[in-house]
Order: C-alpha cells, then structure tokens, then sequence
C-alpha cells in the first residue's frame, strides 16, 4: 500500500523577456492525498496548471515550493531514491503521437523500463514480459505487435503501448494526463475502460487529468476544479458537478452541451444557475456533463 | 544549406491534401530511405563514390609520384596518361596521391567538425542552465572569429606544418555552425513527449541523449557531414595554393599551387592544372548533389511530389 501525498504544491515560472523578468505563478498551493484504488480527477481548462502538477509529481519539474511524499517519505531527486519513487509513479503523457518515439520499435519502449527497474533479466524473459504488457493493454496477440514501429499503429492502440510502458515497473501511483483527449471519440471510452480495469486489478493510485467534466464524473472518486494554479473547489465529483459552489465550476459545468439540461438535470440540482449566465465563457469547453 | 525552388504549386497542394488525410503521421526510416534514392542522390553517390575509390586504390597502381625525370614539361602521352610536371614527374600519379590527401582531410575535418558540434551542440542544450548559456557563448565567439584568416594566421605562425595540423586547425575554425544547428534541433527534441516518458522511465541521460535523441538527429548530422567534408577540402586547397598548407603533402591544393609557381598556364600545359581542378569541381557538385537530396528528405517544406506521368502532362499542357 503506498500512498502518494502532496503538500502545498507551488511552482513559479522565471518568463524572461529582454531585460524584464516577471514571475508566473502557475501552481499555488495545491494539496491531496492519493491512496491506491482510489482516482482523483484533476479538472481545468488550459492553462490552469494540471499539467504542471503532473509534471511536478513524475519528478520532470522542480516544485518551487511544497513537498511531494510517497508512504510519509519525501520524495527523492536523484540517483537510486529516484529510480524507487519511479518505480512506484508513472506517467502516461497526453499525446501518444509523441509520447512513442518513431525511430524505435514498439518492444523497445516496453523493455527499457523492464530492464531498468530489472522486472526480468534476460533478452527472452524481457520480451516474453513485454509481450505479456501488451496483453494487459488488450493488444493481443501481443507477439503481432511488439515488433511494429509507432506509426503502424493508430492512435488508440499507441495510447495503450504508452499505458502498458507505464504499467511495466508495477507502480502503484498512475498520473494520466489527459489520456484520450488527443484520441477520436469512438476510442476513448475503449482506453478509459482499460484504465478503470486496470486500476482496479492492479489497485492503482489514479491522477486523473482532463478537462471534460463527463468523463471526470465517471472514473474518479474525488473531483478537484483548478482554475489560474488554484483548486477552487474539490469533493465528490456528483456534489461538485450538480452542486457547484465556486464561480469558475459553475462557469464550466454551464459551458458543457447538455441535451437534458431541462429535464433530470434541473431536477436534481435546485439551485442552478440561470442559463443566461455567461455559457459562453469558458474558453475550453468541456465536452457533455452526463 | 539548399534553396530548391518549388516552382509546381500543384505539388504543394498535393502535399497539404496528404496532412489532411494523415494528419500527424511521422514518416518512418524506411520511408525516408526509399525518397532518398532520388536521381539527384545517386547521380552524386555514384561520382563521389568514383574519387574515393580513384583515391584508395590509384596509388596502388600509379608511378612515384615524386620521381624526377629530366624530359620535363611533357604533354600527355602512351607513356604518362596525363603528362608530366616540368621536372618529369607523372601527373597521373600525384593525382591518384592528391586525391588520396584531400579526402583524408576532408574526412577527417568533417569527423572532428562533428564530434566538436555534437559535444557542443547537444550537451549544451540538453542540459541547459549555466551549462548550455556557456556553451551556446563560446560557439557564437567561434561562429563570428573569421575563418579562414585565422587558419592563415595559425598557418603561418607555425613552420613545417603537418597535415595532422591542418585538420586540427580546420576543425576548430569549422565546428560552430553545426553546433548551432544542432542545438536549436536538439532543444525542440529534448521536450517532445518520448524523451520526458524515457526520463520517467528512469533512463539516465547519457542513454536519453544517445538513444532517444541523437537517432533523430541524424539527418541532420550526416548533411552537416558532407557539408563539412567539402567545406574542407576547398578550404585545405585553398591554403595550400597559398602556400601555407601542409609542408610535403600531396593535396589537390598542392598540385595547383606547383602548377601556378611552375607557369603552367603560361606554357599552355592544361593537362597539369585541369586535373586537380576539375575534381575538386566534380567532387564538390557531387557532395552537393548528395546534400540537395538529403536536405529534402529532412526539410519538409523542400519536398517535391512526384507525380503520375500521364498528371504531369495534363499540368504541362
């Protein structure tokens, strides 16, 4: 059991332009605490930072400020403390256009991670495992795919070979950054199907990042709204959705495309907003709160 | 490094209805290696290909090229395929020797010119911070020191150079515009999403660097390559016909230089200078035509379609 925890998160960014420096401040003071089989949706538009803090817990991004703590522990920088906090948080990044490097095969990014955190040793056994990877991510037979190179594959199939790359040092903290928004939308409950099965066989701790509050909805257990760097609001995702207390929540639950709107919707939550009120917003709409 | 002039609109429209039906596929080796093969690339594989082999194994074959003979300026014949100089030693001969010179500096210069450009090209820029603000300084005092005039001076300063000197000297005075280039090609790889994924993978950098990064560096610098290659070839005879190159070395420059002190010109003897200047011409244009076609390949923009024969005649009509 390994609980990932994050105190008082900060990170500013130095923008340079000329002689002026001016500090943006793109995470402030972000808290949680993220224990196995449990998913927290990160929900934002662009910009609001949830990248950042994605980017901050996989140890590519110094915080400024705050510590990130696996089981009570401060999280280690470097050298062998870092390769252990690898071994337990992953990252499945956005894009899997570019998460995949074209010049390699697709084994190869799966037995790079096997070999490194030494899940198998041996050219046969670390094949036979990365094969085994690819299975788990439903590419089966996985012997069909580990030898294809990235751009033989479509987009929902190399999301999968970057979740199963994720999966091969057996983590316990999983942080997906918008992990189908990039994908067509005929593919994308197929990929977070697969990671809600996943999470529950392997008990992951699930960072879920996006800014569709419908999806948010469905896989997560706590729903955390970040808005300029900020969480604004944050509790289960069906009182934050129906009953939004923050402005920007309000603002981004309006901005979604809801056919029921009139109907169920409204009956259930009481105090909705006027629709007049500024539907239009939101720059980065959310697809469908349903 | 090129200016191809895509002068065929109807290929560029090509092109932007092929984004729209594969809109973010990057192209694979194997593609890459098949739109090599273009006309222009083997057309210049085949004659740079022709000089090295005429450079490795003429000498194998030829008379001393140093060998004094006292029939003198003599036009070419059965005997001496391509003539003598005017104190009798075979032409034909210093060229297999020259040719042999020139590429070893060539190539050399080309190989350290690289290994100087990656170190400071890509470290500098992967690593970044103080290091790469370091790095990226010196590069640019070595992009703007004048070239050539400081090989002069270096040269010159130096009495009975080798031809070991001379690719050291070139080297240092050629590496930073490839550094350059580099750089700015490494900072946009370093960020894309394969390489964060391999660092959250737990890959340690030199493995970053060699494995994810440099492999799709490579276009670039094998073109950085040939480029440098020719860059000092020309450069090295240059210096020779000035005489400050290499003291003794058979090089291209240096039959020039004999040609010019030994008034070939004014004795008509053009089977003494044209030799070597034709292949440093050849040699050039050959490596250029392997640069054009490698260029297209990395840069998308200087892509040409090919087209249908029966199309293109439509568009001709």
């Amino acid at each position: 059991m390994t609980t990932l925890q994050v105190k008082n998160l900060c990170k500013d960014f130095r923008l340079r332009s000329g002689m002026k420096t001016s500090i943006l401040s793109a995470v402030k003071d972000v808290s949680f605490e993220l224990v196995p089989g449990r998913t927290i949706a990160l929900v934002g538009q662009s910009g609001s930072g949830k990248s950042t803090v994605a980017r901050m817990i996989a140890q590519l991004e110094r915080p400024t400020s705050g510590e990130i703590l696996l089981d009570g522990k401060p999280a280690a920088t470097r050298g062998g403390g870092l390769k252990r906090y690898r071994e337990e948080v992953q990252m499945v990044f956005q894009d899997p256009f570019a998460s995949l490097n074209a010049f390699h095969r697709v084994g190869h990014h799966l037995e790079r991670p096997i070999i490194l955190h030494k899940i198998a040793s041996g050219r046969e056994a670390v094949r036979a495992k990365a094969i085994e990877l690819l299975e788990r991510v439903q590419l089966t037979p996985g012997e069909d795919y580990i030898d294809r190179r990235p751009h033989e594959l479509s987009g929902g199939q190399r999301q999968r070979v970057a979740i199963a790359r994720a999966l091969a040092p057996s983590p316990s903290v999983l942080i997906a950054d918008e992990p189908v928004s990039m994908l067509d939308v005929s593919i994308r409950l197929g990929v977070l199907n697969l990671l809600a099965d996943l999470q529950r066989s392997e008990n992951l701790g699930v960072l879920y990042i996006t800014h569709d509050l419908a999806t948010a909805r469905h896989f997560s257990d706590h729903l955390m709204v970040m808005y300029k760097g900020e969480v604004v609001e944050e509790g289960t995702p069906d009182d934050v959705i129906l009953h939004p207390q923050a402005e920007f929540t309000r603002k981004l639950t309006m901005a979604a495309p809801e056919p029921a709107r009139n109907e169920r919707f409204l009956r259930a939550a009481k105090n909705y907003p006027p629709r007049t009120q500024g539907s239009t917003a939101v720059e980065d709409q959310p697809r469908g709160v349903a | 490094m090129t200016s191809e002039i895509i002068n065929d609109s109807s290929a560029i429209r090509e092109e932007g209805v092929d984004d729209l039906i594969r809109p973010r596929e990057p192209t694979s080796s194997d593609g890459r290696l098949k739109r090599l093969l273009t006309k222009k690339f083997i057309i210049g594989a085949v004659v740079v290909l022709a000089i090295v082999l005429f450079g490795v194994v003429g000498p194998f074959f030829s008379q001393d090229p140093r060998a004094i003979n006292n029939i003198g300026l003599t036009p070419p014949s059965s005997q001496h395929l391509l003539g003598t100089t005017q104190i009798g030693a075979d032409i034909l001969a210093q060229l297999a020797y020259s040719t042999r010179g020139s590429l070893i500096v060539g190539v050399s210069v080309a190989a350290l010119t690289l290994f100087l450009s990656a170190f400071f090209g890509i470290l500098g820029a992967y690593i970044g911070g103080v290091v790469d603000d370091a790095f990226s300084l010196f590069t640019n005092v070595m992009l703007v020191i004048p070239g050539l005039p400081l090989v002069i001076v270096i040269a010159s300063y130096i009495q009975n150079k080798s031809v070991f000197l001379v690719i050291i000297v070139l080297a240092l005075t050629g590496w930073a515009a490839g550094a350059r280039v580099l750089r700015s090609q490494t900072l946009s790889v370093r960020n894309r999403d394969y390489v964060l994924a391999s660092r959250v993978s737990g890959e340690k950098t030199w493995r970053v660097i060699a494995v994810e990064i440099l492999p799709n560096l490579l276009p670039v610098m094998s073109s950085g390559f040939v480029f440098s290659t020719l860059g000092a070839i020309l450069a090295e005879a240059g210096l020779s016909f000035v005489g400050i190159g290499a003291t003794g070395a058979l090089t291209w420059g240096t039959m020039l230089s004999d040609a010019s002190n030994g008034q070939a010109l004014l004795f008509g003897a053009w089977w003494w200078f044209a030799p070597p200047g034709i292949l440093i011409a050849i040699l050039g244009a050959g490596l250029s035509l392997i640069n054009f076609s490698l260029d297209e390949v990395i840069n998308p923009r200087l892509r040409v379609h090919k087209m249908p024969k029966t199309e293109k005649k439509v568009t001709a009509s």
